[in-house]
């Protein structure tokens, strides 16, 4: 079963296996531009993707007159 | 991944320091850092009243979090902006600062920018020249006046703002593109009290954008997760981009660059010419805040400039004069 990356509006289908870094990648997304979290809870860029996993990315970068 | 302190599951991993923790010891470390941070640049004490600039955003909340978790006097400002397109930026915004400020029993200062200049931002990028194609532009003269203006009117020490390393950093990117040296040699973790001006400070200054986001995520403190609107398309969030693609190859290069810039300052590089004249600061004659404009200041200027055309009917004729 592939797991899941939503990331805004956007959901990827990525296979299981990877490290979520190099999933990350993958899709293009920057792993230093996201807080990856699963059930909540934040997630280093090691971990391995599951199968059925549903990894919701947090962009961090804001930007504007600050 | 496990962290360094207990071994237990890391919760973040940050590569530019090679170090991971885990939710406890990373809610220890970034205020722990802020603390350091503080004293090293000298930006307050725990006898000076401090306002927080809160946006309802990530950077300021967790700013006004570890600054009262650490014993500081800060109050907090929250500037309503009147941008409602999409989700109701301002008022998600408005709330999300309301309900941190009322959860911690804190004291939050409001201004209403529609109420009391009369415009919302939006519309006043609309009737300006500044803001027609920069909303951003407007709105940053406008806040920069009022937080002086209400740290200088209520007796606040010190101006304290969320600016983190990565709005640091492409400041400092986009200002040395342009070898822009009257802006680099104002960019500092503190910027001194003079002639009208409070001290600002940027706690925050040396952490990256994802610590601090790690940190109010952690801390469970709700924030206002949509952009402003009008960031789209920010060059601000452009060279953010370039450097964290930089900063994936070569981790800490965003850190290195800031720290050096700041070496680099210290040591006179940033220096004006022998015998170069500093523009005089003068008290602005309608508002009273300091400017070099030798006259009315840019704030001033441009929200006359709102009002007149707010008013002025679509004829074109002047509603001044006698029909």
């Amino acid at each position: 079963m592939p797991a899941e990356i939503t990331l805004r509006d956007h959901t990827y289908i990525i296979a299981s296996g990877s490290t979520l870094r190099h999933a990350l990648e993958k899709i293009g997304v920057n792993p230093d531009t996201v807080l990856p979290t699963r059930d909540g809870e934040l997630l280093t860029d090691d971990e391995l993707v599951r199968d059925g996993d549903h990894i919701r990315l947090i962009a961090v970068i804001s930007g504007g007159s600050r | 991944m496990k962290c360094r302190k207990c071994g237990a599951r890391a919760v973040l991993n940050m590569r530019q320091h090679r170090l991971s923790l885990c939710r406890e010891h990373f809610l220890e470390w970034l205020p722990q850092q802020t603390q350091r941070f503080i004293e090293k640049y000298r930006m307050f004490t725990h006898e000076e009243r401090i306002l927080v600039a809160v946006s309802g955003g990530k950077d300021s909340l967790g700013l006004w979090d570890v600054l009262q978790r650490l014993g500081y006097q800060a109050d907090g400002l929250y500037i309503d902006l009147g941008i409602e397109q999409g989700s109701g930026y301002s008022s998600v915004s408005r709330q999300m600062a309301s309900a941190f400020a009322d959860a911690h029993q804190l004291t939050l200062h409001i201004v209403d920018v529609p109420a009391t200049l009369g415009a919302s931002i939006p519309t006043a990028a609309q009737l300006t020249r500044r803001g027609v194609h920069k909303p951003c532009s407007v709105c940053g003269l406008t806040k920069r006046h009022i937080m002086n203006r209400v740290a200088r009117d209520l007796g606040y020490a010190v101006l304290a703002t969320g600016h983190n390393l990565d709005d640091e950093v492409a400041v400092l990117f986009g200002n040395t593109l342009s070898w822009a040296t009257g802006y680099l040699a104002r960019q500092a973790p503190v910027l001194d009290a003079e002639a009208g001006f409070v001290r600002k400070v940027k706690p925050f200054c040396r952490l990256y954008e994802r610590e601090s986001a790690a940190y109010t995520l952690l801390r469970g403190i709700d924030y206002v997760y949509e952009e402003c609107p009008h960031a789209e398309g920010a060059t601000s969030i452009y060279y953010k981009d370039v450097l964290n693609r930089m900063e994936a190859e070569r981790p800490g290069i965003k850190l290195s660059f800031y720290l050096s810039f700041l070496q680099a300052r210290a040591g006179g590089f940033l220096q004006p010419a022998t015998g170069a004249v500093r523009p005089e600061m003068q008290p602005c004659p309608n508002c009273g805040q300091p400017t070099t404009s030798g006259g009315t200041c840019s704030f001033c200027r441009t929200w006359d400039a709102v009002r007149s055309r707010l008013t002025a009917p679509a004829d074109g004729t002047d509603p001044n004069q006698p029909g």
